[in-house]
């Protein structure tokens, strides 16, 4: 059963495909009240930056048909904290290989983080965050542009010798260019996609919903959108992709992998059903033998 | 410890303007103090909706709600029989053992609710709980036969002086005298005004937008004197001594 479900990033082999995505999953133990998390692939830890953030002003939160606007900021205790406090904590409840998502306002930040986090055994891979649409004067905008997507990779990877993954974002004009920028600067894979930026206004009060005005939209809704940008980035890049946005099914994992995800994060899922990754896991069998699929790693990009 | 669960709605009514009584029938385990809340899924709604609990016993979970939007209106639409997903047993809840002889319980409007498990909790400690609930208008008052009926002195503000004392739970709260502790919820401005108006030690339970009602998303989170704090983990009440307006 296991031999079914597992796919590999980097060499890393997962019991499935199925990973928390960062932000919605705290530091995972949380969940472990739920559920026993080793049934988890992966966890993206939250966002980690060099120095402790309390995050935006409140209301951070909006609801959305099919999804939800947030606008936490980045809010962590800082890569010492992240380091001395939460990871021993997840240890005690989770043995698999594990991703660390860091995010920055500068190349040095970034590099900081990735030179720490390169000595914690637990973690597998590190998620570079470059495409936060919650926080000014960094975070998305080295997302958005190639210069800056391959250099930050390129300082990421000169410091750390675990496998790197720039996550994206997806409000562009050109994903593909972007994840082709990341790829020659040495990335080992993309994820993708970060929230799209988003807005509620409240009727009674006229005003923004969210504090900050705007914030990501994730959930559901973005499904298509990310499935769109995996396919696209899929046929231009040689390096595996982890797609993100909108999943909440085992039928969603299944096609997001035929469009050319090796894994897959599940994120806003999670926030309104906090079994929602234990679910689709124990569904994902039966799913692949109603389309007669024998092993899940066999239909990455099949729909190419 | 929390858990998810189908609850069996038994009743649904209006009590007050804009304001139900809900009775769900299923598991309770894992609610363990007053001042706890539940998150309950609505059908067509991305998130849940968090209602602090009123009272439970082995089997049923008692909920007091405001028509609010487009989420609590679905709600109270909602009819007998329905069948609801709800995680229980979310938020720290009040400290039940520290109200001393005379503690001090005061709501503010749909803070009120989970003062009434709490005072029950308080009387069972036989202690003798003095109850402020503080609404709009006549027509919004709720629960002031229930509370009496626990054995609660009881006084009851309206903005408007329809009924009870004119003004603010917080005029009601300047002329007592001898409480040994207090419990207060309600809206941040009501709070404010108890915590700079009322004597002595006290815990206050806040309202915050929450993303996942359980402390993944970090959606809720506020700054207290012990560090940043999510309402929804390690919350919603606060202790007096901690908290920065």
């Amino acid at each position: 059963m296991e031999e079914k479900l597992s796919v590999t990033l980097s060499g890393i082999k997962l019991n499935n495909p199925v990973i928390p995505a960062s932000g919605t999953f705290g530091f995972g133990y949380e969940f472990a009240d739920f559920y026993d998390i080793n049934i988890l692939g992966s966890i993206s830890f939250k966002g980690t930056t060099k120095d402790e953030r309390f995050g935006n002003a409140q209301p951070r939160i909006a609801e959305c048909k099919e999804g939800l606007i947030n606008s936490i900021g980045l809010q962590n205790p800082g890569i010492d904290m992240v380091i001395e406090k939460e990871l021993p904590r997840l240890r005690k409840v989770f043995k698999n290989p594990l991703i660390a998502n860091i995010s920055g306002f500068s190349i040095d930040e970034y590099t900081h983080c990735c030179e720490k986090i390169d000595k914690q055994e637990q973690v597998e891979i590190i998620e570079v965050n470059i495409s936060c649409p919650n926080v000014h004067n960094g975070g998305m905008a080295f997302g958005t542009s190639t210069e800056a997507a391959k250099e930050v990779t390129k300082a990421v990877k000169a410091v750390t010798t675990k496998p790197v993954y720039i996550k994206l974002t997806p409000n562009v004009s050109n994903i593909v260019e972007i994840a082709k920028a990341c790829e020659d600067g040495g990335a080992d894979g993309i994820v993708l996609i970060n929230t799209l930026l988003g807005m509620r206004i409240d009727l009674k009060t006229r005003k923004p919903v969210i504090a900050n005005k705007m914030g990501g939209f994730s959930g559901p809704a973005i499904f298509p959108v990310a499935e769109r940008m995996v396919y696209q980035v899929y046929e231009a890049v040689n390096i595996p992709i982890i797609g993100v946005g909108g999943i909440e099914t085992a039928e969603d994992v299944i096609e997001m992998m035929l469009a050319g995800a090796t894994a897959v994060e599940v994120g806003a899922a999670n926030l309104k059903n906090p079994y929602a990754c234990k679910e689709i896991i124990e569904d994902l069998p039966k799913v692949m033998e109603k389309y007669k699929i024998e092993k899940l790693s066999d239909i990455i990009g099949k729909a190419h | 410890m929390y858990k998810r669960n189908k609850y069996k709605i038994m009743s649904n009514k209006q009590i007050a303007k804009n304001v139900y009584e809900m009775v769900l029938e299923g598991e309770t385990t894992y609610i363990t103090r007053p001042g706890q809340f539940i998150n309950i899924e609505i059908d067509g709604f991305y998130l849940r909706r968090p209602i602090s609990v009123c009272d439970y016993d082995e089997n049923t979970i008692t909920i007091i709600y405001k028509v609010v939007g487009n989420g609590t209106e679905k709600m109270s639409t909602l009819k007998e029989g329905s069948i609801l997903d709800i995680l229980t047993g979310l938020g720290n809840g009040f400290e039940k053992t520290i109200g001393g002889e005379r503690p001090l319980l005061i709501g503010g409007g749909v803070g009120t609710p989970p003062m009434y498990n709490l005072c029950k909790e308080l009387i069972k400690r036989e202690s003798k709980p003095i109850v402020v609930i503080g609404f709009g208008s006549k027509d919004e008052v709720f629960y002031e036969k229930e509370f009496k009926n626990l054995g609660a002195e009881v006084y009851v503000s309206t903005v408007d002086g329809s009924y009870g004392t004119k003004g603010f739970v917080t005029d009601v709260i300047k002329n007592l005298e001898g409480y040994t502790y207090y419990y207060a919820c309600g809206p941040e401005n009501m709070l404010k005004a108890v915590y700079d108006v009322a004597k002595g030690k006290g815990e206050l339970s806040f309202e915050e937008r929450m993303g996942c009602g359980f402390g993944a998303c970090m959606g809720c989170t506020c700054k207290t004197k012990y560090g940043n704090k999510r309402i929804c983990k390690n919350g919603p009440v606060l202790k007096k001594e901690e908290i920065i307006w």
